[in-house]
């Protein structure tokens, strides 16, 4: 297949899955909820509730896209597009299967950080752009969470490509080959902190996707819906997709750089088509997985307070991941051979 | 950008309008607050938005007519009201209550007391961010609606007592299914315990979070579990007691911190206090009548200035009436304990960051239709 058409057709393939994955994480997240308090959650439309997504869309699409007096229209409208837009564009370098990844980017880690960043830039403008208090107080809040959390998450993600030697995400998946215990949380004899590193990167990635018990940006009983407050109709969906977005590249990395992404857990890999088939079943087993508990943190925690969000970047979560550098360095300059 | 808002950021502060609706004043309470960025400089709670003029009803009305309102004060504790009123017209009119409805008044109130407090509960962590348990607080509370609809016919704005007695006997279903809930509870409040009070987040939320002084309780009138959790022992059931509580062994749960924890300790140790009053009344509970023989028909007191108190959920409920003899009062002035306990908002949220406000605020468990009358 010619190279373009493939690209095309990735581009058309993930869209649809974003979209789609945001509108079903949605479910799951109800229903989760719903199981996690004692009560049934969507039921009503379709079986099982299933349709309820796209009878929710229907009706945000419905809505009158109205512009509150005084916000500033340009940034208004295009603030729900930098959160969606950006993470959309990080799908293209995930490798869901070993062959099925739209471009195999050797600075791919660092693509999809630079445009995991832009994310928090969305919801500075649309809390801004507003033009309400609450969701003036939320951006604020936002940006500095964001940044707190940047730092000792990209620190981590040096450890991992220090002993993998890439970027590559495919090629950092290719170095866990093998049994479960070669992927990365499990190679203490790479990092001796390899565990604790997942933890710091699975809680980075939480506070940087503005998930509870880090969900400042929102902060229902605070801030009433903080930086999405005046935002009507599918502007407040778009908000949403992203989001939703933005939990599955989190955990998707998560996946691939500490979980051995979409290698199985036992050292067989089928040829051809059905090998595709098979990492394809591993990489979505492991990304649900992490999302799934990303749901659970959410339905089990009240929020924390936001000083302690910060002292838990600055005093704990940068320190220990500094010092995992070191220790990881030292570790792989004074035994080169493992 | 919007005029106003242009004109607040050239400014030190800004004034930020928390409510008339907003997630976190749980109804139609405005607290207009002066910010200097998230820190609280000044904070004034602004009333009035649900004034039903409850006590100028009380003039109009006669004596009998004016007891549905008291269940439409505090819909969480509504029968704590009635028992209010009930009790401060019965002392005005010098009738007598059989023994059996006093103990059938106190079973109800303390059942209220119960569900007001785990509704409160569930509230408070939810405006604290953790949705869950509230959920899980409306299980139980579930099960004391249900009994208490099996007895007084309704199940939030209760209008059960009658001047001299109750107007429902209770039967052996709605005793079985109150022990059985005691027994319930009792196996839930461990599992609370667990998941919320001891989790860290709500810990680091709470402790040292609104400190309310000793001094400052006393100044403001602060009742009830707020005033408990700044270490003053007082509550109108065992320090004037009134109906048939001095007759039960129950302890006042005291707190000396004045946090925000040390109001939500003692709010979840009165759950368990109140279901130790519910077990020795319904081991006592005697037989007879449930109103005086001779059925109270025309209410007329005599001439005179009469106060009575009650322990709601919130604190002391005070009801004054003054009567002139004829069917309806010529003043009737109720003291509501959420009123008083909300006039320390504006000095205790001083300096105070916006989420830990609305932590103290929470903490004061406010009834804003109980405020307002």
């Amino acid at each position: 297949m010619p190279e373009p058409f493939r690209v095309i057709l990735f581009i058309i393939f993930v869209l649809t899955f974003a979209g789609l994955n945001a509108a079903y994480l949605v479910w799951c997240e109800r229903k989760g909820a719903g199981h996690i308090q004692r009560r049934i959650g969507p039921k009503e439309v379709g079986p099982f509730g299933l349709l309820q997504p796209l009878a929710d869309g229907a009706k945000l699409m419905t809505k009158q896209l109205f512009l509150p007096k005084g916000v500033d229209p340009v940034l208004f409208m295009v603030a729900p597009l930098m959160v969606m837009v950006p993470a959309i564009m990080s799908f293209m370098v995930i490798p869901f299967s070993e062959t099925f990844v739209a471009r195999e980017v050797n600075i791919g880690l660092l693509m999809v950080f630079a445009f995991a960043s832009i994310n928090v830039l969305g919801l500075l403008l649309g809390g801004w752009g507003s033009a309400n208090k609450y969701s003036v107080i939320a951006a604020a809040r936002c940006v500095s969470q964001n940044v707190a959390y940047e730092i000792p998450m990209l620190i981590t993600t040096i450890t991992i490509v220090m002993v993998t030697n890439t970027m590559n995400l495919n090629e950092i998946v290719r170095s866990q080959a093998g049994w479960f215990f070669h992927w990365h949380i499990f190679r203490l004899d790479m990092s001796l902190l390899m565990p604790v590193s997942f933890l710091i990167f699975f809680v980075c990635s939480l506070a940087e996707t503005n998930r509870a018990p880090f969900d400042m940006a929102e902060a229902e009983s605070e801030l009433i819906a903080g930086a999405y407050t005046e935002y009507p109709g599918m502007g407040f969906g778009v908000f949403f997709m992203g989001e939703y977005a933005n939990i599955v590249i989190g955990c998707a990395l998560a996946a691939i750089l500490f979980l051995g992404g979409w290698q199985s857990p036992i050292p067989f890999n089928p040829a051809g088509f059905l090998g595709v088939i098979w990492g394809l079943f591993w990489f979505l087993l492991k990304l649900y997985g992490l999302i799934f508990t990303v749901i659970w943190i959410r339905w089990t925690y009240p929020r924390t307070q936001f000083y302690e969000l910060l002292n838990l970047s600055w005093k704990i979560l940068i320190p220990i991941s500094l010092f995992n550098l070191i220790l990881t360095a030292l570790q792989i300059k004074i035994f080169p051979w493992l | 950008m919007n005029g106003t808002l242009q004109q607040d950021l050239n400014q030190e502060t800004f004034v930020l309008n928390l409510g008339p609706q907003h997630p976190a004043t749980h109804g139609v309470l405005r607290v207009k607050l002066v910010m200097d960025g998230e820190y609280i400089v000044e904070a004034e709670p602004v009333l009035g938005y649900i004034h039903r003029m409850h006590e100028k009803m009380g003039e109009n009305r006669t004596w009998a007519q004016f007891l549905p309102n008291c269940g439409r004060m505090d819909y969480l504790s509504a029968l704590s009201y009635n028992h209010g009123y009930v009790a401060a017209v019965e002392r005005a009119a010098g009738i007598e209550v059989p023994e059996r409805a006093e103990y059938l008044r106190v079973i109800t109130v303390e059942l209220n007391r119960i569900s007001s407090h785990l509704l409160w509960f569930g509230a408070f962590v939810l405006d604290l961010g953790g949705f869950t348990p509230l959920l899980y607080a409306f299980d139980d509370r579930e099960m004391i609606l249900d009994l208490l609809e099996s007895v007084t016919g309704s199940r939030l704005t209760y209008c059960y007592f009658r001047f001299g007695g109750v107007y429902n006997d209770i039967d052996d279903a709605f005793i079985a299914g109150t022990r059985e809930f005691i027994k319930r509870q009792r196996k839930r409040m461990p599992m609370y315990d667990a998941l919320v009070t001891k989790n860290i987040i709500l810990i680091k939320r709470l402790k040292d979070i609104g400190p309310i002084s000793k001094d400052m309780a006393r100044r403001y009138g602060a009742t009830g579990p707020v005033a408990r959790g700044s270490g003053i022992n007082f509550d109108v059931r065992k320090h004037e007691p009134y109906s048939v509580y001095s007759e039960f062994d129950f302890d006042v749960p005291v707190y000396e911190e004045g946090d925000s924890m040390a109001r939500y300790m003692v709010r979840m140790d009165e759950i368990e206090q109140s279901m130790r009053i519910i077990e020795q009344a319904l081991d006592k509970l005697p037989e007879g009548e449930i109103q005086p023989k001779k059925a109270v028909k025309l209410v007329k007191p005599e001439k005179g200035d009469y106060y009575h108190a009650v322990e709601a959920a919130r604190g002391s409920f005070g009801v004054r009436l003054v009567s002139d003899g004829t069917n309806s009062a010529y003043r009737l002035k109720l003291r509501s304990p959420t009123y008083s306990n909300l006039s320390l908002f504006g000095e205790a949220a001083r300096g105070m960051l916006l989420p830990d406000a609305l932590a103290l605020m929470g903490s004061l468990d406010l009834v804003i239709p109980e405020i307002d009358r």
